[in-house]
Order: structure tokens, then C-alpha cells, then sequence
């Protein structure tokens, strides 16, 4: 049953935010403070869901529902692939309202066996959403059927929209793999060097930022959940010796479901910026080690660590005086909340501010010892208020997501994106660098100084 | 000209593959932001809002004032009256907009929770908080068309809603227009209407709305649009002008509740088109036709003949919403290309009567596998997602339509009237040029060595041309 999923992930005891509650708000779920009707933002559960499966690149993900939710919807991320590109293809039943009366589930046989005909995938994902769910086609069994029938795993991904938040549907997600997907292959060798990392993207390939990293230190990533993943990686992602979760408030339970039944180590970590980076590459080491991998990859870590932020530095020299004492306004959420607070503060910027939606409790400590006195923590800002903050000059720059670009573009004031509608790669030592450089570019930017130079009958109105 | 198309082909295909089709709601959303703080409400899980107010975002490269009833599991279960009133009481508190449109969504539609008779009763309860906010019902669900189809359904509710029985106004018209025309195509047509000395309502505005502009303070609902002041006074007019097919039912209903006169053309894309608008408009002003609309007439005429020398005998395949694709179908034939394959998104009528190969009403793999099977094309137009079966036919993409998340400015690309036809002729023109480039013919080899082995400075290509 849908509701004993849902019940497991709002008891997820590593997440951070569970913790924190009482008994009786754990009870009540993730979606206990629900969406203010007419004031709220964010996408559903199917959205969470979508966006953190549909990485898996060589898997066919056909979207059970009215075309809402993939006419709107599909291509619309930027995770990239080193190779197949199945995964960027827009499947849907496209529900109609015959359909509907008649029940989509003979419908939704039929697709599958179109996907599988068309495409040959080595596995199909199947999204509940709304209106089947409302009708109650059964798509587990549908799933099971044709798992039997296609010979290869056909997987349905529990998550209608009406569940909850797009971070609920992220767990959703994970929770799907853990039921059907991790566990179920064996890799061809191991290593006592193998890791995995979980929840993390490849959104505009920042995980290629990190790879050769890891390839430095002899690390293998058996597995990555799911950014430019082949279905039989995400299969086999139970033999990794250690895992990082990448971004813990989506997909905490992954971690440590997988640290219970496998005794897979975990830690939560970031890429955005030097300090998370090294952090990162640090508590790798530590826990292979203690595992079992060669003792000198600690020291190893260290030399490549020290040998990557000099590098850094030398490349950032002749940025430092451009973003010197630049206040930033941040409106993010998750971890890169203090992610990217920490990276701005190392390259001699000042946050007055930055958003914890989204975030863990955790993830709101780091935020505010960062911040200290000089910034603020907001949770959500109104776009008024926002407007105002830009346009009186309160900071240089803002950086933030699709959604709110428009407040700081109509204030007429530099603007950056760091979400995942974004074109550059930011992770690692390489996206340092290229964050610094993209924050230059868009604060020298001529535009900015030609938007709001006075127009000609402003001139002729002024008295003489 | 190619023969008539073959009819329709119902789809008996279980998968779409690619979708060229959009959600209704979102094309209702898009047509309440051409009304002058106007705020769309969709009803529904927030997913249905998050992913059209992104691909509109996407498109117009604006703030989209969006909203959502935010149903969750419980509301689904037991109904969303509920948020549907907190929802209303929010907006109008908050936002205070002139119009709040409420479309229903595949979710509420099949819980069939009768979202007008809850709206009657939501006005009554918030008359207070509402003021002289505009509630109206918009029946656009998910399942029966696309864009256009919601875009209809919306200025259709607005009709029904506002309109009132008005006096004639003679040298006014009332424009409805389709949801296939630009910000760029709405100002020609106002340029136009001013030439004759007539005055003119657009509904619904996007030039007011979503032409890009920066307003001096920020606007939880649309900058612009049709003023909300103009909508009881719709009827107040001489004419009604109803552009393209699927504004006809709202121009009808605007005709019998206020008795104007309701013209209905298809298209102003083509000579033919312009000549249709700029004869309606002479005859209802009782004007000539000013210098300047006969010298862009001429010029439309000189460019129709340049052009034509590179799109002749070329073919175009198109993917477009049915109002779109008989604008599109329209000038390319006018220009003496062929169209082998013209997929849509529904139904439309008359779509049969299209001088095309055929007609499909599918998605962009149907575009592909059909154009492929009818031997392939020279040129693809479309909208931003038909790169991929542009690119695997191996013909380039003229980025038509919506949405067009890779271009910048797209809706001031104008493709009506004189102007707008002659600049979307060159625009066809340049995109065959440029996929042509380079293609002219190979001398025979015997002929090429010869003179490349006696005179090995000379240039073959320029001794075969």
C-alpha cells in the first residue's frame, strides 16, 4: 500500500528534519505543515519523483497520465548523459476522458509493449500520477505482469502528484529503487575502493567535475543515483563500500536503508564549493579506510586536496578584486543553502542573506555559523519584499532559481542562476572556478549600466 | 499544389512519443494573463501549476502569475471546496487582481466536483474580500485538446462572465484573437486598425502583458492586457473580429449576448489573409487603405516573389496546433512549397480541407516516422522540442509556435498581415537557403579529373556551375 510507503518515509529516522519533531508531527507526515492554498510554490510528488529517476539514462520512463503531466513537463531539466539519451524522450499514455471511464490500465499495457518494442530499454519506469491513482488502476500489477511478459524490470514509480511536495516524491523515488531496483544485480568485480553516490544529478554534467577526482584517488563509482546512471549501476549500487548522499533531503532513506541492509557507510556532503569538497573527498578516505582500503589513501587525499586548492587560488587571483566585498542576496534551498555560502564567503563575497527552504535542521545550523552576524536566514521571501531589497540596492547580485530570476532582472540587477534550470557546472574544484567567473561576467556585465541609465525624456522633464 | 490530405488517421498508438501538445489549463492560464491584473488559478495537485508556469516562464522568458489550489491527498479524497475558497480568499487578499480565472485539471475533473456551483457559492461567502475582483469559471480540463483549445475555453468564459448588452459603437472593434498570434502579430494588427481611424479592444492583450517590458514596481499578477474596465464593454463595439477558428464559439456567444456582428477569419497569415483584414477594415471605416498599408502590401509582393525562388518545389513538414498550422500551411504553399505531413494536436474542423499530404494528429514521432515515409524534407517548423526529429531527419528546425524554450524574443516574431507575412516569408526563404548552401551539384568525376589533372589551378565547382 501507497499509505505504508509514505508512513516509512516520514518516520526516516537519519533525517534530520524527522528528528527534530515530536512524536505527533512525525505521525502526521512530511506534508504536516500543508501548501497554503493560493500562495504556494513547488512542484508535486510525481515531480520529485520524475526528476530523481529520470537520470537513469538508458531506462524508457513512461508517464501514466493526462498529458499535463509530461506534455508540460518532459525534456525541461538539464541532467546529461555520456551516452543514451533515452531517458530525454517524452512517454506518456496521454490520458483522455474515454480512458479514464474505461480504465487506463489496458492502456498502459499497451505503452509499455510500445516502449519496449520501440526502444529496447533495459528497463521501463512507470509513474503513477492523479487520475490514474483517483481511479484506481492498478499499476503494480499491471508492472508485475509485464515484467513477466517483456523480461526485464518494469517498475512503477508510486508517486501521484496529490501525495505531497516534490521532496516527498524524491523519498517516493527512492524508496522505489530500494524496493526494486538496488540489490538485484551483481557487478562483474569489486574493489575495496568502490563508492556510490545518492542524489546526485549530473545536472549540466557537474558530477564529470568530480569524476576525475575520484579517478585521482583510485576511487571507483560503482554506482551514482542516479546522474548519467545505467539501470544495471543503479542494480548494483549495494556493493559499494561507501556512500555519500548528496543532497540529504532528498534522498536521506536511500542512504541509510542501504547502511542497514548492506552496512554500506554514509556520509551527507556537498560539492558546491572548495570546503565541501574537500570535506567530501576527506570523509571518503576516512571511511574506506576504515573498511579496509589502503591506509595511504588518507594521506594521498590530503596531497591531492592541497594540490587542487592551490590550483584554485592561482586560477582565482585575478577574479579576487572583481567580486571583493560584492554582497549577494541567496535564495536557494537544500544544501546548497550553506553550500554556496561558504564558496561565496571564500571568494571574498558577502551574503546578507541566504534561504533555508527545503533545508534540513542541520543544514540551517551550518547556514547560520557561516552567516554569523553580517547575514540573514530567510525561509521564504515574499517576491515584494525580495523586489524591494534588490532594487534599493541592498545587494549586488542575487543568485537563486528560475523562479524568482524575474524579481532581480525587472529591479533591473544582476542575476545568476543556480538552479538546476542553470547552463554551468558548478560542483568541485573546476566549478568553483567557473561560479567565480560566471558571477564576475554577470556583475561587469555592460547591461546592466545601460538599463538604468535614464531615458532621453527624463532628461528633457528634469528642470534645468 | 499537392492533392487534398487523407483523412485523419485515428491514433491507435497507446504511447505518445514526444508530445506537440500542451495541457488546456495552460493555454487557459496564458489567455488570463492577456487580461490586465489578471491571475490564473489552476485547481488542482501544485504539479499542475509547476510545470506550466515553467514551460511558460520557459517561452516568454517572464514572471507568469500562477496559482494553485494545492490539493492534497485528504482534499482529493473528501473534495477541494475547500481550498478552493482559502485559495480565492489568499488571492484576492494578497494580489488583489482584476480577474481570477479558475480552471479545473484532470485531477478535480475526474473527482467531477462541480466547480461552478462551488464558485457561486464562494463568491457570495467572499464578497467582501473579493470587491470588484472578477471570479470566473474556465472549463478547461486536461483531457480534450491542447493549448488553443484551453486558450478558447478561457476567453469564452470571460465572454460569458463579463460581457454585457451595450450599445453600437460605431469605429470600434472588438478584436478576439487566437492564441496562435504573437505579441508581434497583436501590435501589427493595432497599427493596422489605427491606420483606418478605428479604435480597437484586444482580448486577450499579451502585447500588454508579456511583451517584455519592466514595469516601475513589482506585480503579483499580469503588467498588462485587455483593461479589465473593457470587459463589460466588449459588446460596445461595430464590428467583432474573431481570429482564427477557435475564437468562433466565443465570438458567437459574444454576438448573442450583445447582438454585435461577428466576423470570423482563419487566417491573416498570406497575401490572401492581409487582403481579407485590410477589405473588411475599408469597408467598415469607410476609408481607403492608407500609403503605407499599400506600400507594405507592395513590398509583401516583391519578397513573395524573391523568396519564392528558394522555396519552390521545397518540402516543409510542420507541427503546429490546428489555427497555427493553416497559417503555416497557408504561406508555404503560397510560396510553392510542398507540405508532405502536418501534424496537430486535435481535431480541428475543415482540418481536412488543407492542401497537404497529410494530416496527422499525433506527436513529434509521428512528425519523423511520417515524414520519413513520405520520403523526408527539406525543412521542419515547429516548435523548440521538434529539434529532435528535425535533427534525426536531417533538415533544420524553423522554431515556430510553443513553446520556444532555446530562442530569446520570440513573441515579437510576427507572422500576419503584410508585414508579418512578408518577414516569416524571408525567415522560411533564409532557413531553405542556408540548408541548401554549398548544394550546388558535383561536376560528372571523368570531367572533374580531366581538368583537375591538366589545369590542377583551376576550380572544378566553378568550371561545373
Amino acid at each position: 500500500m501507497l499509505t505504508d510507503r509514505l508512513a516509512a518515509v516520514f518516520h526516516e529516522p537519519d533525517c534530520a528534519t524527522n528528528r527534530a519533531k515530536s512524536d505527533t508531527a512525525r505521525k502526521a507526515g512530511c506534508r504536516a505543515k500543508a501548501p497554503t492554498p493560493g500562495a504556494a510554490a513547488g512542484g508535486c510528488a510525481f515531480d520529485g519523483a520524475k526528476i530523481a529517476l529520470q537520470p537513469i539514462v538508458d531506462a524508457a520512463h513512461v508517464v501514466h497520465g493526462p498529458i499535463a503531466c509530461e506534455g508540460n513537463n518532459w525534456d525541461n531539466r538539464h541532467a546529461a548523459s555520456s551516452g543514451p539519451d533515452l531517458y530525454r524522450r517524452g512517454l506518456t499514455t496521454d490520458l483522455s476522458d474515454l480512458d479514464v471511464i474505461h480504465g487506463g490500465e489496458k492502456k498502459l499495457w499497451r505503452a509499455i509493449g510500445e516502449a519496449v518494442d520501440t526502444f529496447d530499454p533495459p528497463a521501463v519506469f512507470v509513474y503513477q500520477t492523479c487520475v490514474p491513482a483517483l481511479v484506481g488502476d492498478d499499476i503494480r500489477a499491471v508492472c508485475a505482469v509485464a515484467t513477466e511478459h517483456h523480461g526485464r524490470p518494469v517498475i512503477p514509480v508510486e508517486a501521484p502528484g496529490f501525495v505531497g511536495s516534490k521532496t516527498l516524491g524524491n523519498k517516493l523515488a527512492g524508496e522505489t529503487l530500494l524496493e526494486h531496483v538496488i540489490g538485484t544485480r551483481e557487478p562483474e568485480t569489486t574493489t575495496p575502493t568502490d563508492i556510490a553516490l545518492i542524489a546526485e544529478y549530473n545536472i549540466v554534467g557537474e558530477l564529470w567535475q568530480i569524476a576525475p577526482l575520484f579517478e585521482r584517488l583510485g576511487l571507483r563509482l560503482l554506482s551514482c543515483i542516479t546522474g548519467d546512471a545505467r539501470f544495471h549501476q543503479i542494480a548494483q549500487a549495494h556493493r559499494a563500500r561507501v556512500s555519500m548522499v548528496v543532497c540529504s533531503q532528498a534522498m536521506i532513506n536511500v542512504g541509510r536503508k542501504m547502511k542497514e541492509r548492506w552496512g554500506i557507510p554514509y556520509f551527507e556532503g556537498s560539492f558546491h564549493g572548495l570546503r565541501a569538497t574537500s570535506d567530501a573527498l576527506r570523509n571518503f578516505a576516512r571511511l574506506l579506510v576504515a573498511r579496509g582500503a589502503p591506509a595511504d589513501l588518507i594521506d594521498r587525499t590530503e596531497a591531492l586536496i592541497t594540490e587542487q586548492e592551490a590550483r584554485v587560488w592561482r586560477r582565482f587571483a585575478p577574479l579576487r578584486d572583481r567580486l571583493a566585498g560584492k554582497r549577494v542576496l541567496l535564495y536557494t534551498g537544500g544544501h546548497k543553502s550553506w553550500a554556496i555560502v561558504s564558496t561565496l564567503q571564500d571568494m571574498g563575497m558577502t551574503v546578507i542573506g541566504t534561504s533555508v527552504r527545503k533545508a534540513t535542521e542541520d543544514d540551517k545550523d551550518r547556514a547560520r555559523a557561516l552567516l554569523g552576524e553580517e547575514g540573514t536566514l530567510f525561509g521564504a521571501i515574499p517576491n515584494a519584499e525580495m523586489y524591494r531589497m534588490l532594487k534599493e540596492g541592498e545587494a549586488d547580485i542575487m543568485l537563486s532559481g528560475g523562479r524568482s530570476q524575474f524579481v532581480a532582472l525587472k529591479a533591473r540587477r544582476p542575476w545568476l542562476d543556480t538552479n538546476q534550470e542553470r547552463h554551468h557546472a558548478y560542483a568541485g574544484y573546476e566549478g568553483f572556478i567557473t561560479l567565480a567567473e560566471r558571477i564576475a561576467l554577470t556583475l561587469d556585465a555592460p547591461v546592466w549600466d545601460q538599463v538604468t541609465r535614464p531615458a532621453p525624456w527624463e532628461d528633457e522633464e528634469a528642470p534645468p | 499544389m499537392t492533392s487534398a490530405m487523407t483523412s485523419a488517421p485515428t491514433r491507435r498508438k497507446a504511447l505518445t512519443v514526444d508530445p506537440l501538445k500542451v495541457s488546456p489549463p495552460l493555454g487557459a492560464a496564458l489567455a488570463l494573463l492577456g487580461v490586465d491584473r489578471g491571475l490564473p488559478l489552476l485547481h488542482g495537485s501544485q504539479g499542475c501549476t509547476a510545470f506550466a508556469l515553467v514551460m511558460l516562464v520557459r517561452h516568454f522568458r517572464e514572471a507568469i502569475p500562477l496559482q494553485t489550489t494545492a490539493m492534497g491527498e485528504i482534499e482529493t479524497i473528501l473534495g477541494g471546496t475547500d481550498n478552493l475558497e482559502s485559495a480565492i480568499r489568499t488571492i484576492a487578499a494578497k494580489s488583489r487582481p482584476s480577474i481570477i480565472g479558475v480552471c479545473p485539471t484532470a485531477l478535480t475533473d475526474t473527482r467531477s466536483e462541480d466547480m461552478a456551483a462551488d464558485l457561486r457559492g464562494i463568491r457570495d461567502r467572499l464578497a467582501d474580500v473579493l470587491g470588484d475582483t472578477l471570479v470566473v469559471p474556465v472549463p478547461a480540463p486536461d483531457f480534450v485538446g491542447g493549448l488553443q483549445e484551453g486558450w478558447a475555453a478561457a476567453v469564452h468564459a470571460i465572454v460569458e462572465a463579463a460581457a454585457r448588452p451595450r450599445p453600437r459603437a460605431t469605429g470600434h472593434v472588438t478584436v478576439l484573437a487566437g492564441s496562435h498570434l504573437t505579441v508581434g502579430d497583436l501590435d501589427g494588427l493595432r497599427d493596422l486598425i489605427d491606420g483606418f481611424g478605428l479604435t480597437c479592444t484586444i482580448l486577450p492583450d499579451l502585447a500588454g502583458s508579456l511583451d517584455g517590458h519592466i514595469p516601475k514596481d513589482w506585480r503579483p499578477v499580469s503588467l498588462g492586457g485587455t483593461p479589465a474596465e473593457a470587459l463589460p464593454d466588449l459588446g460596445r463595439a461595430e464590428a467583432v473580429l474573431a481570429l482564427g477558428d477557435h475564437m468562433r464559439p466565443a465570438a458567437e456567444a459574444l454576438r448573442d449576448r450583445t447582438g454585435v456582428p461577428v466576423t470570423v477569419m482563419e487566417t491573416l497569415t498570406g497575401l490572401d489573409g492581409g487582403d481579407r483584414l485590410v477589405a473588411w477594415l475599408t469597408r467598415l471605416s469607410g476609408r481607403s487603405a492608407p500609403d503605407w498599408v499599400r506600400r507594405d502590401r507592395s513590398r509583401l509582393q516583391d519578397t513573395l516573389i524573391d523568396a519564392h525562388f528558394a522555396v519552390v518545389g521545397q518540402r516543409i513538414v510542420i507541427a503546429a496546433e490546428p489555427d497555427l498550422s493553416r497559417a503555416l500551411v497557408t504561406l508555404c504553399t503560397d510560396l510553392g512549397a510542398t507540405v508532405p505531413v502536418a501534424v496537430t494536436t486535435t481535431r480541428a474542423p475543415d482540418l481536412e480541407g488543407m492542401p497537404v499530404g497529410q494530416v496527422l494528429v499525433g506527436d513529434l514521432d509521428d512528425l519523423e516516422t511520417a515524414t520519413r515515409a513520405a520520403g523526408g524534407c527539406d525543412l521542419v517548423i515547429g516548435p523548440s522540442p521538434a529539434i529532435r526529429a528535425s535533427t534525426a531527419l536531417g533538415a533544420p528546425l524553423l522554431r515556430v509556435g510553443f513553446p520556444q524554450v532555446d530562442r530569446v524574443g520570440a513573441q515579437h516574431v510576427a507572422l500576419t498581415g503584410y508585414r508579418g507575412t512578408r518577414e516569416m516569408a524571408s525567415t522560411i526563404a533564409n532557413a531553405l537557403i542556408d540548408a541548401h548552401a554549398g548544394h550546388h551539384g558535383h561536376p560528372p568525376p571523368s570531367r572533374a579529373e580531366t581538368v583537375h589533372d591538366q589545369r590542377p589551378h583551376a576550380c572544378p565547382a566553378a568550371a561545373a556551375d
